[in-house]
């Protein structure tokens, strides 16, 4: 409960630190840290324009990805709190849900009919595809070390003591920063300031949204940013603290995590969209690794 | 009179298929399928419900012997998937063969009805016979069978070879089978499933069982022995189809169910081969299904997935058996026996569907297809909800099956090193199969039902009647009580699942735990989260304004169809990156430089060809016909000739019984 508030409110300013953060470095002064929940808050209270070509699936598409990732954010735990929907086996359903809002996202852009939508949900179902098992491995990995399979049992069983643990953390964060920067479609997979509809992959989905459906995927997003910061919070939350003081850490590790998006994002090009298959399946070799690692500590290799 | 006697009585019936009036047949077929569901869901309601074993004497007018028929919870369970499918698929021919009413004879559709009822008595019989040899003829009814509903439009020439093709298949099948057979008769002399339980106790498992994975594997369809799916598949009338990829090549996975029982050494080792190649069936699977523009040949290759997960799931169990880890052994069988119920319901759905469209716009080739949801909502409702489901997502049955065999996987990461890198790859290949999935089933289900027309052949279709809604409606309340109340069903499978644990350990009462109803009240928070954001929605739509306009052209505004993605675009940069294995062969004319201003019309083709149909069946076959052809100069057509070869044969045999050799 305490992780799921935590997430949806420090997810609000989420967006505009990583706008002020980019801002700043690059010498401007930039909006204010609210100006992207604005701009959703203004897209909710407008009408929707819909193409002629569009279906049902346009409709309901965009209601149903916002969902999944709200029902996702539902799963992170706070260290050895459980969040709202959790038992043995959680991070399954949770992987597969956030695939079901990709599924809808993805009809919801090739029910426009329009070539450049088209464009865009093949590359999200194609990047989404080879991001998954890297984030699989990963959590199997911290499974293997708890003896648990739900995020709230990994977390209880998860110290910084040992410097291979801490080996272990560095890998980790490593991944995940990296899968979620792939998975809300930044540098160096997709550049959400581009202007030119061939070189988007995120964006370029939501062509034919407006209103209301727009400003909910946009939210969705923002949320989604703020499920990976709590992922990493929760390797380094303090165990033996007072409540607020663990509610500040895990507050400012996901606004520190946004500050490194900026920062990434500022001084990181894209890759040429040929290069980003490669840099993905990397990330499962490098999660792979983690594995291997585990099993040298664990005592059973080497 | 007992009910085995119904059973005798209604095979016998079934020749009244060929003397009732053409509009009666489908019913006749439907009442006769209905009666042996009726016998047979006696049987396994006996079994499953009051734990009897159900023990009788069987004997058919064209039998030559009686024989006994024995049902256990395992029988009992194919029982009722039998019965099912084919109801829901005589259901669905109905409308599906009208329009050849005016192109077909009577005796036709008599001879199509006749095999079709057969092909269920075929596989009830498969599912409840141990002995070798009627095991054996019920396994060759229920080939020819099918054979014969495949060729329903034999008079094209194309089909019939392709019927052909799929009957040899069969046979190659049934020799591996009827060799396994023959050779635990000849080291135990009980013939059947039985001496399988004495021969794995004295000697070798793992050639006898590699003999059998071979047999059953073919009608399975575990790569590599799948060549024979996306041809016979795409030929036959869709409820067949629905019918064989549903349920008949589940009768490979009841072999090896079957065999497996027996083990009791090698567990580790025959688990990895089981789990290995179901790995690559189910990865490769969907990995050709990507490159495929025919939507039914496309629905064969995620068959061979669907079989590839079902395998994973029999091959972590049989691994948590062998290091006595009843969790595992459990999860890994509840997953594949229940995926067996959930793959034969969905990709039912699926074929039915895709006959739907074949209907309609007379065509399977999706690159012609487009925007087919706003003629027919409802076909296009439910192969959305077949494919969301096929994909392993939830809230639908696939994600059930799914999570219990990634449950055992993570089950068994903390135990040894190589079952920890074992499951690790069991779980990243599971989740590659998940990903590549969703890709093929956006693909499929973008390009036929979204977006706007591509060819005029699409013109013209409308929603299919009632009759053939009728089952995919039947089918669709499963899939989601499957996927949203597990806890209602898998008591049932585990119970099935039982007789794989290690010896001397006994079902806990209570096997899954919490997890199940967990999952549901998880899966029902989403739903209702779903309806309120729904119900928001509306809210905030009353009163604004709802404008219609075309699609976003990015400033250019005389886009047409043709800017649309196809399912080739859609496949290309997988296809750029995995060109190594994919097999695809693109076939175009360049447009030459000085051409600035390209006026003539051009072809742009791609064909994926299958690399390891090439290599294990074309090229060896090619081999045998080049040599046996060198042996046409013997056939001279002179008598005095056969005479020489016969008097030959004579002396050679003579010349080998004076050297005793033979």
């Amino acid at each position: 409960m305490i992780a799921t508030l935590l997430i949806l409110f420090t997810s609000l300013l989420f967006p505009g630190i990583i706008v002020k953060v980019k801002a700043i470095v690059s010498g401007r002064k930039g909006p204010g840290l609210l100006q992207p929940i604005f701009d959703i808050v203004r897209l909710m209270k407008k009408g929707n324009v819909y193409s002629t070509t569009t279906s049902l699936v346009f409709q309901v598409g965009p209601v149903i990805y916002f969902v999944t990732i709200l029902c996702g954010v539902f799963f992170i735990p706070f260290g050895n709190t459980e969040g709202i929907i959790s038992f043995e086996g959680d991070l399954i359903l949770f992987v597969y849900l956030l695939g079901l809002g990709k599924f809808f996202l993805i009809l919801n852009a090739l029910d426009a009919g329009s070539g450049f939508e088209g464009m865009g949900a093949n590359r999200e179902a194609l990047y989404s595809m080879l991001a998954e098992p890297a984030f699989l491995i990963l959590i199997a990995t911290f499974s293997m070390m708890a003896g648990f399979d739900s995020f709230s049992g990994i977390f209880a069983h998860w110290h910084l003591t040992t410097g291979s643990s801490l080996v272990l953390s560095v890998l980790a964060a490593y991944i995940l920063i990296q899968l979620a920067m792939i998975e809300n479609s930044r540098l160096p997979v997709d550049d959400p300031k581009t202007h030119l509809e061939l070189t988007m992959v995120h964006e370029v989905i939501l062509l034919d949204n407006s209103g209301f459906d727009l400003g909910l995927v946009q939210l969705a997003n923002a949320f989604k940013f703020g499920i990976y910061g709590a992922l990493i919070a929760n390797f380094v939350l303090p165990e033996h603290q007072s409540l607020p003081v663990r509610a500040l850490v895990f507050v400012a590790v996901i606004i520190v995590f946004a500050v490194i998006v900026g920062l990434l994002e500022s001084f990181r090009a894209r890759f040429k969209m040929e290069k980003n298959p490669q840099f993905i399946l990397t990330l499962s070799s490098i999660a792979a690794l983690a594995f291997i690692v585990a099993l040298i500590i664990t005592n059973k290799l080497l | 009179m007992k009910v085995v006697n119904i059973f005798e009585a209604i095979t016998v019936l079934t020749v009244l298929v060929f003397f009732v009036p053409l509009r009666w047949k489908q019913t006749l077929c439907l009442a006769l399928s209905l009666a042996i569901s009726a016998v047979t869901g006696y049987w396994a309601f006996q079994n499953l419900v009051y734990h009897s074993p159900v023990v009788e004497k069987l004997s058919l007018p064209f039998w030559f012997h009686s024989s006994l028929l024995e049902i256990d919870p395992l029988s009992s369970f194919f029982l009722l998937l039998i019965s099912f499918g084919t109801f829901t698929s005589i259901l669905y021919s109905r409308g599906y063969l009208k329009p050849y009413e005016n192109s077909k004879t009577k005796q036709e559709f008599a001879l199509h009805y006749f095999w079709l009822i057969w092909l269920q008595i075929a596989m009830t019989l498969v599912v409840i016979l141990h002995e070798g040899l009627p095991f054996l003829v019920a396994w060759e009814i229920m080939s020819i069978s099918s054979f014969m509903l495949v060729i329903f439009e034999a008079e094209k020439k194309e089909i019939l070879n392709t019927g052909i093709y799929y009957l040899i298949q069969m046979h190659v099948a049934l020799f591996f089978v009827l060799a396994a057979f023959t050779l635990v008769e000849a080291k135990t002399a009980i013939s059947g499933f039985d001496g399988l339980a004495i021969y794995f106790k004295e000697y070798a498992s793992i050639p006898m069982f590699l003999l059998f994975f071979a047999g059953f594997g073919i009608k399975a369809g575990f790569i590599p022995l799948h060549s024979w799916l996306p041809h016979a598949h795409p030929a036959a009338p869709s409820h067949v189809s629905g019918l064989m990829s549903g349920t008949m090549i589940k009768m490979g996975i009841y072999g090896i169910l079957r065999v497996v029982s027996y083990l009791q050494f090698d567990l580790l080792e025959i688990g990895t081969i089981i789990l290995l190649t179901s790995l690559v069936s189910s990865v490769f699977g969907v990995f050709f299904a990507i490159f495929q523009h025919d939507l039914k040949k496309m629905l064969a290759f995620h068959s061979i997935e669907n079989i590839g997960i079902i395998g994973i799931g029999i091959g972590t169990g049989l691994i948590g058996k062998a290091i006595n880890n009843p969790t595992i052994c459990l999860l890994g069988f509840s997953g594949a026996i229940l995926h067996v119920v959930n793959h034969s319901l969905f990709k039912s759905l699926l074929f039915y569907c895709a006959g739907s469209v074949y209907r309609q716009c007379h065509s399977r080739d999706v690159n012609e297809l487009g925007g087919l949801i706003k003629k027919m909502p409802r076909t296009a409702i439910f192969f959305l909800f077949a494919s969301v489901a096929i994909c392993g997502l939830p809230p639908l049955n696939g994600f059930i099956s799914e999570f219990l065999i990634y449950k055992g996987f993570f089950s068994g990461l903390g135990s040894d090193i190589y079952i920890s890198l074992l499951f690790l790859g069991g779980i990243a290949g599971l989740t590659l199969t998940g990903g590549l999935a969703v890709f093929c089933f956006t693909k499929a289900f973008g390009v036929v039902f979204l977006g706007t027309a591509r060819t005029s052949k699409v013109a013209h279709a409308q929603e299919v009647s009632s009759s053939m809604l009728l089952p995919k409606f039947l089918i669709g309340i499963l899939i989601a009580a499957i996927g949203l109340l597990p806890f209602l069903f898998l008591p049932t499978i585990a119970r099935i699942s039982a007789i794989y644990l290690p010896s001397g350990m006994e079902l806990p009462p209570d096997p899954f735990g919490s997890m199940l109803t967990n999952l549901s009240i998880s899966l029902g928070l989403f739903l209702i989260m779903l309806i309120v954001v729904f119900i928001l929605r509306a809210w905030q739509q009353k009163g604004r304004i709802i404008e219609k306009g075309p699609t976003w052209g990015c400033g250019y505004s005389a886009g047409d169809f043709r800017h649309q993605y196809t399912s080739t675009t859609f496949a290309d940069n997988l296809n750029r990156m995995t060109s190594v294995f994919s097999g695809v062969e693109t076939q175009y004319t360049p447009i030459p430089k000085e051409e600035v201003f390209p006026k003539t019309k051009r072809h742009y083709e791609t064909h994926q060809y299958d690399q390891l149909e090439k290599f294990l069946i074309l090229k060896p076959s090619k081999f045998l016909l080049n040599i046996m052809e060198k042996f046409v100069v013997l056939r001279s057509g002179k008598i005095q000739h056969y005479i020489l070869y016969g008097l030959g044969f004579i002396l050679l045999a003579a010349f080998l019984t004076v050297i005793n050799v033979i």
